[in-house]
């Protein structure tokens, strides 16, 4: 069942649409990617979720009931230029988010310390923010964010700022918040996460659902053209009239090529051809990252 | 309104314990008192030195004698010395300087010069200024051929002081001061005017640093927009408040000092008094009672100032300012709040700052002219009139206003914030998730006409 449904959802400023009846859906404990290239309308949709604006028309439903205000309180949001006081002292700060989101001050000290602690921040508790790198803020920003241990939590563009450690440890963290259960939207340019993190999609260029679906789904859909053939040791194949060669890389006494197929060419004269060429380990559609989709697929619309 | 009050606490504790506040509370009545201390004792300590001057005339003795010894000032007639033999010579010599009195003086009145290696104090210039227009008038008159001419003049020299009463409503008569009620006009119009200009961009500058950081974004998600404006309008307008406060602590805590002081004094003048009064005969005491005031002139001057200034009517002062910078601030804060929220940054906020510094600038020149003119008509306006009314009616109250045109004042002040409260939260709510949009009079009124 789906945790948060947003229906036929448009968005108009002036007349230029930033939404053009976008629907999307998460499923519950499930981790879901709002990808799209910049000015698709991704913040849009994401304020209209947090109710900071509302929407034109559509309809948008929390827990299968219809988006109340009180809802804020079970949605947590990470903005994606990171919101806080420069002159303001981490701790303080991080203590007046979590009560305003509704948190005694007993319990988000509490909470607080856990997090810091995870995160590795207690000795910036007595900083001024303006003290600290980018990193660290995100880091405090994103500690006020999962404090109230929200239901949906949104994270937009989570992991700019951040080096490959962090980086590391904050997807933990969304994997680990995931465990605890709770449902994620996150919307990036990363697409390596997505790959990593993801298990839903939807990709939105100007205004309008361009994709959507499970990516594994995704993945395999969009396979098909090309094939990854790995051979025991060393092995030439040469490309024909029904398929080309891409790439050929030998690594670990393995052999593996990259070819690609016109239409409608049958992969047994493929796999006949290879068997003849070497000894054939493996023979596999090639899965094209989510980077290569999404090129193709906003260049193929723009 | 559970969270409307923790913004309000975070507005208060940041700004309260700045550095720049404490300062500023603590620093700004010695610097008022400064500013009223200094100038006294500058003229009090004015230069006593002595001064000895030469005083020349061409070929003409016309106002030999004409200007008296001072107690600090000795005036030496010269004879058959030229004014260009002395220039050179006059401080070996021991004089301050060369007064040149040229026999034109009588029809030309700047046919005089003083030449010294200093600028001469404005006392010794008036000194010799009323002394020689004396002189002249006195040379004039006798052209008259006027029997017992010097007695009639010494006759008819007046002094003129005059001592201001105000009747209250009552009837009562109290000793008021002019230079009081101006000064109080003064400061209340200043007061007012710093204050509402001072919190009012504090509201800007903290709207525009949430909405350039997106605190708000963040903040939003979990209060209303409008809640988060409120909680900064009105947090801001405690820290004014607790600072007007600590200043009128402060200010009555140097007045008791002062008074203390002064009243000690005081007891002894009076020792003093009884005491060469019971020295004296019977005559002399008549004498002495007749002129009290000239036992000790600087102390009864003193005294009746300080009298004066407790005869002004401070409740009433202290209350409406108390009001006006309430509401006052509340007006032009929203305005600030809503300015701050269209904009991206402080640099864009020139073209919408001018049509709110006008009526400030404004008032604050009609305040001024009000301590002129009390009762003027541009003064009465601006001071109903809600967007003037706080600065123009603070220079007012000091020399008394007609109860109806307080009260019509208030009422129309109170209307008007909630007005412009409500105007500003509506253009506030858009504008504060508006950006990189250059914001236009036009854009804004489209905003506040936006439902839902």
């Amino acid at each position: 069942m789906a945790l948060f449904e947003a229906r036929n959802i448009t968005k108009q400023f002036g007349t230029q649409y930033a939404l053009d009846n976008v629907s999307i859906s998460v499923p519950e404990q499930c981790i879901f990617g709002l990808l799209g290239p910049n000015g698709a309308g991704k913040t849009t949709l994401i304020r209209i979720i947090n109710q900071i604006t509302g929407p034109d028309s559509g309809e948008l439903f929390l827990n299968g009931n219809k988006l109340k205000p009180e809802d804020v309180m079970s949605i947590g949001y990470l903005p994606e230029e990171r919101g806080l006081y420069k002159k303001m002292k981490v701790g303080e700060q991080a203590l007046y988010f979590a009560q305003l989101k509704g948190l005694s001050k007993a319990e988000a000290m509490r909470r607080l310390k856990y997090w810091f602690k995870k995160l590795d921040i207690v000795d910036w508790w007595g900083k001024k923010v303006e003290e600290l790198s980018k990193g660290m803020q995100q880091k405090v920003q994103f500690a006020t964010t999962v404090l109230h241990e929200p239901k949906l939590l949104i994270f937009d563009e989570p992991f700019t700022g951040f080096d490959p450690v962090n980086t590391n440890v904050i997807k933990n963290e969304i994997l680990f918040l995931r465990e605890r259960g709770a449902t994620i939207i996150f919307s990036t340019h990363n697409m390596e996460s997505v790959e990593e993190l993801c298990d839903n999609i939807t990709l939105i260029n100007k205004a309008k659902t361009l994709l959507e679906g499970k990516v594994s789904d995704i993945r395999r859909k969009w396979a098909g053209e090309e094939y990854d053939i790995v051979f025991e040791g060393d092995a030439v194949m040469e490309g024909n009239g029904s398929y080309s060669i891409l790439h050929r890389k030998i690594e670990d006494n393995k052999c593996r090529i990259r070819l690609k197929t016109m239409t409608g060419t049958d992969t047994n004269e493929i796999l006949s051809n290879a068997v003849r060429s070497g000894k054939v380990l493996s023979f596999n559609p090639a899965l094209p990252s989510m980077n290569e989709i999404f090129i193709r697929v906003v260049e193929s619309r723009n | 309104m559970n969270k409307i009050n923790i913004i309000i606490k975070r507005e208060y504790m940041t700004r309260v314990r700045k550095k720049s506040f404490i300062i500023m509370t603590i620093l700004a009545p010695i610097l008022m008192a400064a500013l009223i201390i200094v100038p006294t004792l500058v003229m009090v300590n004015q230069d006593q030195d002595f001064k000895k001057i030469a005083v020349v005339e061409d070929n003409s003795d016309l106002f030999k004698g004409a200007i008296k010894n001072t107690d600090n000032m000795e005036f030496v007639y010269l004879d058959n010395v030229k004014v260009d033999d002395l220039k050179n010579s006059f401080e070996q010599a021991g004089y301050y300087g060369v007064l040149y009195i040229s026999p034109e003086l009588i029809t030309t009145p700047n046919a005089i010069e003083l030449i010294s290696k200093k600028q001469p104090p404005i006392a010794v210039l008036q000194h010799i200024e009323n002394s020689l227009e004396k002189e002249i008038e006195k040379q004039k008159l006798m052209t008259y051929n006027i029997e017992n001419l010097d007695e009639i003049m010494k006759n008819v020299d007046t002094k003129v002081s005059v001592q201001t009463k105000k009747i209250g409503d009552a009837g009562e008569v109290k000793d008021t001061s002019t230079g009081i009620a101006m000064a109080l006009a003064y400061i209340g119009g200043f007061l007012m005017y710093m204050l509402v200009f001072m919190f009012g961009s504090q509201v800007m500058r903290g709207v525009i640093e949430e909405k350039t950081s997106r605190v708000v974004e963040v903040i939003v998600s979990s209060v209303k927009p409008v809640q988060l404006m409120m909680g900064k309008i009105v947090g801001i307008a405690l820290v004014g408040l607790t600072q007007f406060m600590i200043w009128i602590v402060l200010t009555i805590a140097i007045t008791g000092v002062l008074k203390a002081t002064v009243l000690k004094k005081s007891d002894m003048t009076e020792v003093t008094q009884n005491m060469t009064k019971s020295l004296m005969t019977p005559e002399q005491q008549e004498a002495a009672a007749a002129q009290p005031a000239q036992v000790n002139p600087d102390f009864a001057e003193f005294s009746k100032l300080f009298d004066s200034a407790m005869n002004q009517p401070w409740g009433l002062f202290i209350l409406s300012f108390i009001f006006y910078f309430v509401t006052g601030y509340l007006l032009y804060a929203s305005i600030f709040a809503a300015i701050g929220s269209a904009v991206d940054n402080e640099t864009e906020t020139q073209q919408f700052m001018l049509p709110v510094t006008i009526p400030i600038i404004l008032a604050l020149m009609v305040a001024m002219g009000t301590m002129q003119n009390p009762e003027s008509s541009l003064s009465f306006w601006c001071s109903i009139i809600p967007l003037t009314s706080p600065i123009v009616m603070m220079a007012r109250i000091p020399f008394g206003v007609p109860a109806w045109q307080l009260a019509v004042s208030m009422a129309l002040m109170v209307v008007t914030f909630i007005v412009f409260v409500w105007m500003a939260a509506k253009i506030y709510r858009t504008g504060i998730l508006m950006y990189g949009k250059k914001t236009s009079w036009k854009e804004m009124w489209k905003w506040l006409r936006y439902s839902g």
